[in-house]
């Protein structure tokens, strides 16, 4: 059964709570195992904070939305920000040695390894980013390059 | 739940206790402070036991790294004990699980500290 669910939420931690929260839910309905229901929730976790921190810098007049689609067994979720927009090119590659013991500069990282498909686009002004899991055995393994 | 702890002293190793989460702007801040004031009180040799933490996000991560180079920037040491099967995924796929050094034996890990 298809469903598609939308939130507008402020640029604060109690919003990336809600984000992961709403994540748990609707994965454990679309029929993810336990496994996967945690990955899919800290994707959506490490993607509702690089909008509220990076994005927004939690700043008060900038909304993130979240919003879920669930399509036979394929999960649709995008996380959007209005702010001054990531650069793609400038996000180091977190594995390279040089970076292993850096504080910061996993999220993306770990929401491309969570998740089977993940788009970043830019908005005027935002960033959003698609992130796209299949439930097992439903359709088309493999990950997508963003764009 | 956000992030508990508690600490004791085992041959002269101090061993925390850690519970709950470490997230950005939850247990990720409260470790951070309680590894500045044990190495200011003198502490340098650390054991973090990870055996209650339910969840840790790229900011805990993010902390569990800086603590690391703290102590060690410090000229102590810091190891990490009873991973849990997330954790231990996530430093995994990280590639952390080679920088700490991870134990599973509270007693052997005790002793492997430099005497």
């Amino acid at each position: 059964m298809a469903m598609r669910v939308s939130y507008r939420l402020e640029s604060t931690l109690e919003s990336v709570n809600q984000a992961e929260e709403v994540a748990t839910h609707i994965a454990s309905k679309a029929g993810f195992d336990e496994d996967e229901v945690a990955r899919i929730s800290m994707a959506v976790r490490e993607a509702a904070v690089n909008a509220v921190l990076h994005g927004n810098a939690y700043d008060p007049n900038k909304k993130v939305t979240v919003g879920f689609e669930n399509t036979d067994g394929t999960l649709v979720i995008t996380v959007s920000d209005e702010g001054k927009g990531l650069d793609l090119a400038n996000v180091p590659d977190p594995l390279a040695p040089e970076n292993l013991l850096k504080q910061s500069g996993r999220g993306i990282f770990l929401i491309r390894s969570f998740m089977d498909e993940v788009r970043i686009r830019s908005l005027e002004p935002g960033t959003e980013i698609t992130m796209i899991k299949h439930v097992q055995g439903q359709a088309a393994e493999g990950k997508e390059e963003s764009k | 739940m956000t992030m508990k702890s508690s600490t004791r002293q085992v041959d002269g190793i101090t061993i925390v206790d850690l519970s709950g989460r470490i997230t950005l702007g939850e247990g990720s801040v409260v470790l951070r402070d309680l590894v500045r004031d044990l190495l200011g009180k003198g502490n340098k040799k650390i054991l973090l036991n990870l055996g209650d933490v339910t969840y840790i996000d790229s900011s805990g991560i993010g902390e569990l790294v800086s603590a690391f180079t703290t102590v060690r920037n410090g000229g102590g040491e810091l190891k990490l004990l009873n991973l849990t099967k997330k954790v231990h995924d996530l430093l995994q796929i990280t590639k952390l699980y080679t920088v700490f050094d991870i134990k599973d034996d509270e007693a052997a890990a005790v002793q492997s500290f430099a005497k």
